[in-house]
């Protein structure tokens, strides 16, 4: 791409916000009641990082590499690469977080020395990604059919991943934040071209 | 433009044959190569067209394009770039019959091999043969446009173009128009964006190529900041009821441009859009009205 400087951020927006919209709609309907099912394994995969976070590491770590990859497959493959271009590249950066995440749950290394603050702070994002992210549909407008929830679309999903990560006692976990707070920055930016 | 030039594109219009339309027959303009008459306003397929697998998006698409034939439109453009635009004009175009009045207008978009995009393109609009291929804003045009160029002395295609849009690369755009022989060059115009007043649209009408004109609302940027400012009176004096006519009306109305493409998702608008393709056309000196107006307003 030549003069790349003089393109902004909605020159690759290629989709509406009312696709978006029928996206997440059809992603409600078509795996309905697997949503129930998706709250209930955030809500345990918080209170175990709460109440005994060095002991549950390591399936916390498989339990959110099992998100990414669902996300990864039934969102940006399944779903969102009919609208935009470069969703498969999205499922392949999904599935190598997946993979990350598996290793350092495979890894079991020692956990370090337990932070509280980054354990409330890290449970606070959590809880706000699976309580707070479904309610900005209503709150913005928006019927509850176009939520987006945690274990079904990836910004809520990429935030409760940072949330449990951070709250973890885990080594080097500096790794593993990675790609979900770029995720976040393009999840954010899109978010801020549809509805801003 | 003048009055007379006004009066001989409503005479081309009504001379030129289309289907029977809801609305009178739009004004048309020639492409110099051919002179084959296009309606002075087409449909474009960015990000409204790009409706994915949602059933009611592509049977929202295919109204519109329905709308936009029964007022005797003729230009449809898209680009492999589009994301899912493609399929959805070929769905489309099958429900509705294929309509024989269609001019079809896609592009080639890639660094590799632009005759598998281009086949690969053709087949999802359903169409035997493109009839203009452009090179997609000079994405590897040393490639592309010699193949553009030898599908059209094949027959494989009738016209063969550039496109660029926002203002960029307009040097290149200028050395490509000057060294090749185009049928069409595709690039961004409206009464904000007038830089190409400067020198491509002078040196269109200079070598015979048709132009045509994306991003005449700036994606809507345009007619959002306009919305809440009541139409000036001189808009009555040229048949606008509304900014968008206006705007439309402006683009038509220079004598270098042959047709607008703006894209919607609205039946309503491609109707709005289509009937500023009919009746009177600014003179010169209303166009720099227009022009003043709208960058004061916007």
């Amino acid at each position: 791409m030549t003069e790349w400087w003089t393109y902004r951020p909605s020159d690759f927006l290629m989709f509406s916000a009312r696709n978006w919209a029928r996206l997440l709609e059809g992603a409600h309907r078509d795996l309905w009641p697997l949503q129930v099912l998706l709250v209930a394994v955030a809500l345990v995969l918080l209170a175990a990082a709460w109440r005994r976070p060095a002991e549950s590491g390591r399936w916390c770590l498989a339990v959110l590499a099992l998100a990414w990859v669902g996300v990864a497959w039934s969102f940006h493959w399944t779903r969102f690469a009919a609208i935009n271009t470069a969703a498969p590249w999205f499922a392949a950066v999904w599935i190598a977080q997946a993979a990350l995440l598996l290793a350092w749950a495979w890894r079991a290394t020692t956990p370090r020395s337990a932070d509280k603050r980054a354990r409330s702070a890290g449970l606070g994002i959590g809880l706000l990604a699976l309580a707070g992210y479904p309610l900005l549909a209503p709150l913005t407008g928006r019927p509850w059919s176009q939520a987006e929830l945690v274990g079904l679309t990836p910004d809520a999903t990429a935030l409760f991943t940072i949330g449990l990560l951070v709250a973890l006692p885990l080594r080097h976990r500096t790794w593993l934040l990675v790609l979900p707070a770029a995720w976040l920055v393009l999840g954010w930016t899109t978010a801020w071209l549809l509805y801003g | 433009m003048d009055r007379r030039t006004v009066l001989r594109l409503m005479g081309s219009a009504a001379a030129a044959g289309l289907a029977p339309a809801a609305h009178a027959a739009p004004l048309t303009k020639p492409i110099p190569s051919s002179g084959e008459q296009v309606p002075v306003v087409g449909l474009g397929t960015w990000i409204t067209f790009n409706v994915g697998n949602d059933p009611r998006g592509r049977q929202e698409s295919t109204e519109v394009m329905r709308a936009f034939f029964a007022a005797g439109g003729r230009m449809v453009d898209s680009s492999p770039m589009y994301g899912s635009s493609q399929a959805v004009i070929g769905e489309g175009l099958q429900k509705l019959g294929r309509p024989q009045q269609l001019l079809s207008a896609d592009k080639v978009w890639t660094s590799s091999d632009g005759a598998a995009q281009a086949e690969a393109s053709r087949r999802l609009w359903g169409v035997p043969r493109f009839d203009l291929l452009q090179v997609h804003n000079l994405l590897a045009w040393e490639k592309q446009l010699p193949l553009l160029l030898a599908m059209k002395k094949e027959g494989k295609l009738r016209y063969v173009g550039i496109t660029t849009s926002e203002g960029r690369r307009h040097k290149d755009f200028e050395q490509l128009m000057r060294q090749h022989p185009l049928d069409t060059v595709q690039l961004t115009y409206n009464p904000l964006d007038r830089e190409a007043e400067q020198r491509l649209l002078p040196l269109a009408r200079e070598r015979g190529m048709a132009v045509i004109v994306n991003r005449p609302f700036r994606e809507g940027d345009l007619l959002r900041a306009l919305r809440n400012n009541p139409l000036p009176g001189w808009a009555a004096d040229i048949g606008c009821k509304t900014w968008a006519q206006a705007v439309l009306k402006y683009i038509a109305s220079h004598p270098a441009v042959t047709c607008s493409i703006p894209a919607t998702t609205s039946v309503e608008h491609v109707r709005e859009n289509m009937a500023a393709a009919s009746g009177a056309m600014p003179d010169e000196a209303l166009r720099r009205r227009i022009a003043a107006d709208v960058a004061r307003f916007a």
